[in-house]
């Protein structure tokens, strides 16, 4: 079993318990051991360092000191929520970055004796160990009943693979990672376009027009790519578009259902456990009737046969054909004199 | 990476205050001196239709000195912090970073025009400096009476369903150590507050 530090972020125990249950769920399948850090504080999201920023460094700095004083040999600390782990990884790049930043906040932890070191704890997001620490054989050796025919929308949302502050990811607008984990699964992957596209994050309680408008952008293409649901990686994107998509379907006069999951639940239910304790069933719009499609003929309607119009005659001039007088195409007939 | 600052000849120190400051403000290295007013920025925002600037302009304001323009200005609240901007600059400038640091400003100076967006952040670091967890359900609460009473009967029945589903905390969570947050926070806020 390989150790990580956990830091779970304050959404796991609310909106994002789902997330929690299904971890919970999958890490003695991949062998994963998360010990959750003491006494963690939130990790101020994209609030606090909107008011002031010494405080907000300092506030995210106070769990990598303590990650730092509970690691035994050289455990990286993981977050599962995006926005968590980007503010964790963040402070620790801009502490090694901005001398004066590492200053300030260290004083500020020396006022509760706490002290750190930037560059002393590796932050990691749990898709990234999983993809490279545990990998995809381990996760399809798990696999004991493949979500064939289940068609499923990959949304990662920005702040797993931007700004990327430690150069983890390759690509960072169209990432392959959740898409090949899924097709691990045995699910059947959409090629979803806007799948490191913002979900608005804050915007629903602040400017609920921009909100809205930026989770009907995805639904609308999730719908358009007939997904049976959207698969995610943030607590954060999760209830924007689970809980809001009523505001929004109310807002555009649409009727969109577009389940949203977290990745963790769909491993839970590939590996065999029982779908009620991964928290499915928690989601406002109810994914539990697209998951009866596993194991069904795939739609046919998913990959459509592309429509082709027929080729005009090489030889005739392009002009639209016009119906023929006579039997047969009139096009066809001056082509065949020429042949002749 | 210090980047050295190229100052236009001829012109007075004076107009490019503004934007050392925000740059001294940052938390890593802004590179906002950097900017070569491309527009690839607002080009790959999906907020830039509802902001009053594009970030391009917003930066060119502050090369000019144009501070007040700058801090009233609805761009910084409007960035949704999704970090295209940031991957696709050519100069490596850490335009998130900066809509902080200007949102920082303008939180200080009370230059903003809507009061909704800082009023959410100044409940939840409130919070946070309480409890040392964010409380969801508190904090929607108390933003919604605050600032959008109106929308409080339709946002109910989303919070009952939720709280159906278990998925609402009644009480906030209080960490252990709270008297260490606090000092932490007293004395970094006492920092930030030394330029």
């Amino acid at each position: 079993m390989s150790r990580y530090l956990y830091y779970p972020g304050c959404s796991m125990a609310s909106s994002g318990r789902s997330y929690r249950e299904s971890i919970a769920g999958v890490c003695e399948p991949l062998g994963l051991t998360l010990t959750e850090i003491d006494d963690w504080n939130c990790c101020g999201a994209t609030e606090f360092v909107g008011v002031s920023i010494s405080p907000a460094y300092a506030l995210i700095a106070r769990n990598l000191a303590i990650a730092a004083s509970e690691r035994q040999n050289g455990e990286p600390l993981v977050a599962a929520c995006s926005a968590c782990y980007l503010n964790l990884a963040k402070a620790d790049a801009y502490m090694m970055e901005r001398p004066l930043l590492n200053e300030r906040v260290n004083e500020a932890l020396g006022a509760g004796g706490l002290h750190y070191d930037p560059g002393t704890v590796e932050v990691r997001h749990l898709l990234e160990v999983i993809m490279h620490d545990v990998g995809l054989d381990r996760v399809k050796a798990a696999v004991k009943k493949p979500l064939t025919g289940l068609r499923v929308a990959p949304y990662l949302g920005c702040m797993l693979p931007r700004p990327d502050p430690h150069n983890r990811w390759k690509n960072h607008e169209r990432p392959d990672d959740l898409d090949r984990l899924l097709a691990a699964l045995g699910a059947d992957v959409v090629d979803f376009p806007l799948k490191t596209e913002c979900c608005g994050g804050h915007m629903t309680q602040i400017a609920p027009s921009v909100g809205l408008e930026l989770i009907r952008r995805l639904v609308d293409e999730a719908e358009d790519h007939l997904a049976d649901m959207m698969v995610t990686v943030c607590p954060m994107c999760q209830i924007n578009i689970d809980a809001y998509q009523g505001e929004m379907n109310a807002m555009f006069h649409t009727k969109h259902k577009m389940p949203i999951v977290f990745f963790t639940q769909l491993m839970g239910v590939a590996f065999g456990l029982d779908p009620k304790e991964l928290g499915i069933g928690r989601e406002l719009t109810d994914a539990r009737p697209a998951l009866t499609r596993i194991g069904r003929q795939p739609l046919a309607t998913a990959n459509p046969e592309p429509v082709r119009r027929p080729r005009p005659d090489k030889r005739s001039l392009p002009m639209p054909s016009m119906p023929a007088n006579d039997a047969g195409p009139a096009s066809k007939a001056p082509s065949a004199e020429v042949q002749q | 990476m210090i980047v050295s600052q190229v100052r236009p000849v001829g012109e007075a120190s004076s107009s490019l205050e503004f934007l050392d400051d925000v740059s001294a403000r940052t938390a890593g290295v802004s590179r906002l001196e950097m900017c070569i007013q491309c527009g690839t920025c607002g080009g790959s925002c999906p907020s830039a239709g509802d902001m009053d600037h594009t970030p391009r302009m917003l930066f060119a304001m502050i090369r000019a000195g144009m501070e007040a323009e700058a801090l009233r200005s609805n761009t910084p609240w409007m960035c949704v912090s999704c970090y295209h901007c940031v991957v696709r600059c050519p100069q490596g400038v850490h335009i998130a970073d900066v809509m902080y640091t200007l949102k920082c400003m303008a939180e200080e100076k009370k230059t903003y025009r809507d009061k909704t967006p800082p009023n959410f952040a100044r409940v939840f670091v409130s919070q946070v400096g309480r409890f040392g967890r964010s409380w969801e359900i508190g904090l929607s609460v108390r933003h919604y009476i605050r600032c959008y009473l109106t929308r409080l009967p339709r946002m109910a029945p989303m919070g009952l369903r939720l709280f159906l589903r278990g998925r609402v905390e009644i009480m906030p969570h209080h960490i252990h150590d709270k008297k260490q947050l606090q000092a932490i926070l007293r004395r970094a806020r006492e920092l930030e507050q030394v330029q």
